[in-house]
């Protein structure tokens, strides 16, 4: 057997694989998000009947489960690999084994089962139908098929796939931690990540001032709503930064997370809190539409 | 006769919905061959995860002419008439008939319809029917105007004989192809009725659920034989397995004994529910560093799916370890001010408030201090990692942490066992001071649901309070709590229902028994479960249905005769025979039936024993007599005899066939 992918090289392969598929090939966006679902290039081009097909690897930020570095499967910032295909084609499911084909993992070999999970966002007013994939009784695989985002019912369902790329890397280099995983030749997954998860899990759990945390929500949460306010009044709705209002959004539930995982968001708050973000994702997702129907019309 | 075969290709269908669908299909396919293709049986169907498939025979090629009589006007209004009926019809006046009815001659049209092809009958039904199987959750795969099923529809074979059963579902055509195993390749494979299945296992695919269950069931045994060691049972994860797989091979897998030091219930949870594996367990019971996971494969040739799934397993396991010696680092105690920020319902606050009122409630019931002490500690896992990650081991994961943390067995065992029942099957807590604080916490979820008017309607009962409400009755009847059941209201009604549920679902009453035996009071359950065993047991004796008639009897009587309360019979007014005996009887029967220490059976072996003085009263007295004050005395007689007799069981609500077959008169 040959030996494995490193991580990095598996991150080519697979964007090569999704490249040779007709996808563009993105770079993560610049952003803090907590999933690779939550990039304008996923929430909001697969809003309306346009056909999209992307590929990007998304740097994913869950402050809350991050473990100081100590655990050896559990990361506050982890990369997904994320692919958009819509319209999802009707082989998809093979398209993507042939994904796990082409990283190195034979098949015949190997059992993968398809089990239900039904991905929802309550803070994005997003849900779909699908699975985990799980591969030797590992989920690698999140795999949906959209059916709503931002309260919108889409237009054509596209099927999302988002790969954990620590987790099949671990998996094909035979490593017990994600620490191990080789990221190229000399450097380790510790190497270049450990510092960040340590101190971040201390800013996250302990260190942030929840004032602060406080002050920036709001102060996104008041850009955001200043900037979908203002959609009605504008004379130039095509180049209305509709964008940049989405950009607060994420903002917003980038702040919460830091929050919650500080611990200063009570269970009674909390579904308040969510309702506000959902709100100006919902409203960022009609204006982007109706932005886009009249950039058609006209 | 024609044979058929439908085979719906999908992605993966959630396992736990297969059944109910299969059953949905079978059903639905059949109506239409009642309806459409007279004599044609289902008579078999499959399920895997990819597929849906149904065998039919005895089809008819066509279904049979069909002659139908129109009816035109008149013959009396003549031949301008005839003609214009003839045209509307598309016939000329020539072809009608004459047809001779009570009300006269008239002209009439016998027209000949051809009945259909069943290829016809077929591919015009099946699209509606195969999109109407309904389904928890429902997708659309193409836009959003597309059809709607649980996943995308990839290929539909249907076969009529050797003829494709032409028809199409949101651009899928049907055909005489099917696919195999994920791992046999996408090429699609030609099948014909008779080799389907044989194609099918040639693919990798077991199409059979029976076939797929043995194949786990024997390979499970044959990996354990000559161990000793068994596999802990699992009904719900060997039928899961059967729908989630479509080639299953059980494999062998080993843990470090190191991690059984973990609780059990910690590890069999991360097995079973979470991995979905076989726990197993060894010759004494014990937990051993083995497990048995199923692949949807036919082999693991270098060992590869073993050893990932052992890798998998021990890093939940590692987390499992990691989680247990967190949480135990501080005491469950020092938990309940978290609780504060823990909520129960948003309307019903948080869980600090409901262990307050569940420990409050525990004491005003009766059950002493161990019972208060765990109703305290009840909730405090809740805030527990592992709670947070194992939500289904709440409960459990506190009691054993109380345990660790010293608490007395009582004590902890209470706590460990305060969300039983989990089912009917479920057994109660085993102590006293668990059934109180099970009791007590089910209580206080309903009461408070109810209060703030969260009550269940038809299917929708998001609170679980069914659940809860069948807890309360199951513990109060099977436990030693000596707890009264004083609900009023809808919750009274709700509970009520409940206790009918069990005594006849559970306990296997007949519901008159259990009407006659509710009806003479429900609040002691322990009581209701005597008395209807005593029911029960007197039933069959000869006088005791007799005599259930009568009482109906007497109650239509009295209710007619607006007679509720009883008096005092006049001695002096018994004018005959059957009166005095019945009187006299009464008397004796009384003092039998309520004397100290009469055991239910023998009070209602006496009762019974009243019989043939009821008939002969009815035989030859008459009630409704002109004479007011006999009548009046007669009747308070029977209200007498009724109200007497009805303390164990209301007798009236017993069906009897005599009582059944028609009302009674006086």
């Amino acid at each position: 057997m040959s030996k494995p992918y490193s991580f990095q090289r598996m991150m080519f392969r697979l964007k090569q694989y999704w490249d040779e598929r007709g996808c563009i090939i993105q770079e993560p966006y610049d952003v803090e998000v907590g999933a690779g679902t939550m990039c304008p290039e996923t929430f909001l081009r697969v809003l309306g009947p346009d056909p999209y097909r992307v590929a990007y690897v998304q740097p994913s930020r869950r402050p809350a489960d991050g473990r100081y570095g100590e655990n050896p499967n559990r990361l506050y910032k982890h990369q997904q690999l994320q692919v958009i295909l819509k319209p999802a084609p009707e082989d998809v499911i093979a398209q993507y084994l042939g994904s796990l084909e082409a990283i190195g993992i034979d098949l015949s070999k190997h059992d993968i089962k398809f089990e239900e999970d039904n991905w929802e966002s309550p803070t994005l007013g997003a849900w779909g139908v699908g699975w985990q994939v799980m591969l030797d009784g590992l989920e690698i695989t999140q795999f949906t098929y959209f059916q709503q985002c931002g309260g919108v019912d889409l237009d054509v369902a596209p099927a999302e796939i988002t790969y954990g790329l620590e987790r099949l890397a671990a998996f094909l280099q035979g490593v017990e931690s994600v620490y191990e995983i080789e990221w190229t030749e000399g450097f380790s997954y510790a190497d270049v990540r450990l510092r960040d998860e340590q101190q971040f899990s201390v800013y996250n759990f302990d260190a942030a001032e929840v004032g602060t945390l406080w002050k920036m929500f709001e102060l996104h949460e008041g850009e955001c709503q200043r900037l979908l306010a203002g959609w009605a009044k504008s004379e130039d709705k095509d180049r209305y930064p509709v964008l940049a209002a989405y950009d607060h959004v994420l903002k917003c539930s980038h702040f919460f997370n830091l929050l919650d995982s500080r611990g200063a968001i009570s269970v009674t708050e909390r579904v308040a809190v969510i309702a506000r973000v959902r709100k100006l994702a919902v409203g960022t997702a009609q204006l982007w539409l109706r932005q886009q129907t009249q950039e058609t019309a006209a | 006769m024609s044979r058929f075969l439908l085979e719906i290709g999908c992605e993966e269908i959630p396992d736990w919905m297969i059944v109910p669908a299969l059953r949905h299909l079978q059903g639905a396919v059949q109506a239409l061959f009642d309806e459409k293709l007279p004599g044609a049986r289902v008579e078999r169907t499959e399920a895997t995860p990819r597929r849906l498939a149904l065998f039919a025979g005895d089809l008819i090629a066509r279904q049979p002419d069909t002659v139908e009589l129109v009816m035109g006007p008149p013959k009396s209004a003549g031949s301008g008439a005839a003609a214009g009926f003839a045209k509307k019809n598309g016939v000329t006046a020539a072809d009608l008939e004459t047809e001779t009815t009570p009300k006269g001659e008239y002209f009439a049209l016998r027209k000949k319809r051809e009945g259909r092809e069943a290829v016809k009958v077929l591919a015009e039904a099946l699209p509606k029917l195969v999109l109407g199987i309904p389904w928890p959750k429902t997708m659309y795969w193409t836009s959003r105007s597309g059809s709607r099923f649980i996943r995308p529809i990839r290929w539909i074979t249907a076969l009529l004989d050797d003829s494709v059963v032409p028809f199409e579902i949101e651009g899928v055509a049907s055909g005489r192809h099917t696919h195999g195993h994920r791992l046999a390749g996408a090429e699609p494979i030609e099948v014909t009725i008779d080799d389907y299945e044989r194609q099918l296992a040639g693919n990798g695919v077991y199409l059979g659920a029976a076939a797929r269950r043995e194949r786990i069931e024997q390979g499970m045994a044959k990996l354990l034989e000559g161990r000793g060691n068994r596999i802990e049972p699992d009904a719900a994860l060997l039928e899961t397995l059967v729908y989630l797989t479509e080639n299953p091979t059980p494999i062998l897998g080993t843990f470090s004994a190191d991690y059984l030091r973990l609780p059990r219930e910690v590890l069999s949870t991360v097995m079973r529910h979470h991995q979905r594996y076989f726990s197993i367990e060894d010759a004494k019971g014990k937990l051993a560093p083995q497990f048995i996971a199923v692949m949807n494969t036919g082999a693991d040739p270098d060992g590869l799916v073993r050893h990932g799934n052992e890798r998998v397993l021990r890093a939940r396991f590692n987390d499992a370890q990691f989680f247990w010696q967190g949480d135990l680092k501080r005491s469950l105690e020092s938990r309940l001010e978290d609780l504060k920020n823990v909520t129960f319902q948003a309307q019903l606050g948080s869980y600090y408030d409901q262990t307050r009122r569940v420990a409050a409630l525990v004491e005003s019931l009766g059950g002493g201090e161990d019972a208060a002490r765990a109703a305290l500690l009840a909730k405090c896992d809740l805030t527990t990692s592992m709670v947070k990650e194992l939500t289904e081991l709440q409960g459990v994961m506190g009691g054993l942490y109380a345990r660790e943390q010293g608490e007395p067995e009582s004590v902890w065992r209470a706590v460990y066992e305060h969300y039983k029942p989990l089912s009917m099957d479920d057994s109660i807590p085993a102590t006293k001071a668990g059934q109180f604080v099970a009791l007590a916490d089910k209580l206080d979820t309903l009461r408070a649901c109810f209060g703030a008017g969260l009550i269940p309607s038809g299917s929708k009962d998001p609170f679980a309070l069914r659940r809860a409400a069948q807890g309360v009755v199951k513990i109060l009847v099977e436990g030693e709590t000596g707890v009264q059941l004083e609900e009023t209201g809808e919750l009274g009604e709700f509970l009520l229902d409940r206790v009918k549920y069990y005594f006849r679902e559970v306990r296997g009453f007949s519901y008159d028994e259990v009407n006659a035996v509710l009806a003479a009071g429900w609040g002691n359950l322990p009581d209701v479960l005597r008395r209807l065993e005593a029911v029960r047991a007197v039933r069959p004796t000869a006088d005791f249905e007799p005599l259930a008639a009568s009482f109906k009897r007497i109650r239509n009587i009295l209710k007619q005769a607006g007679v509720e309360k009883r008096g005092d019979v006049d001695e002096a007014l018994l004018d005959s025979e059957a009166e005095r005996a019945l009187f006299a009887e009464m008397n004796a029967v009384t003092g039998a039936v309520h004397a100290a220490g009469v055991s239910y059976s023998r009070a209602l072996a006496s009762i019974a024993s009243l019989r043939p003085h009821v008939d002969q009263f009815f035989d030859q007295v008459l009630v409704n007599t002109a004479d007011e004050r006999i009548r009046a005395n007669r009747l308070t007689l029977l209200c007498n005899l009724l109200t007497e007799f009805s303390t164990i069981a209301d007798f009236s609500e017993i069906v009897t066939e005599k009582a059944e077959s028609g009302t009674h008169s006086s």
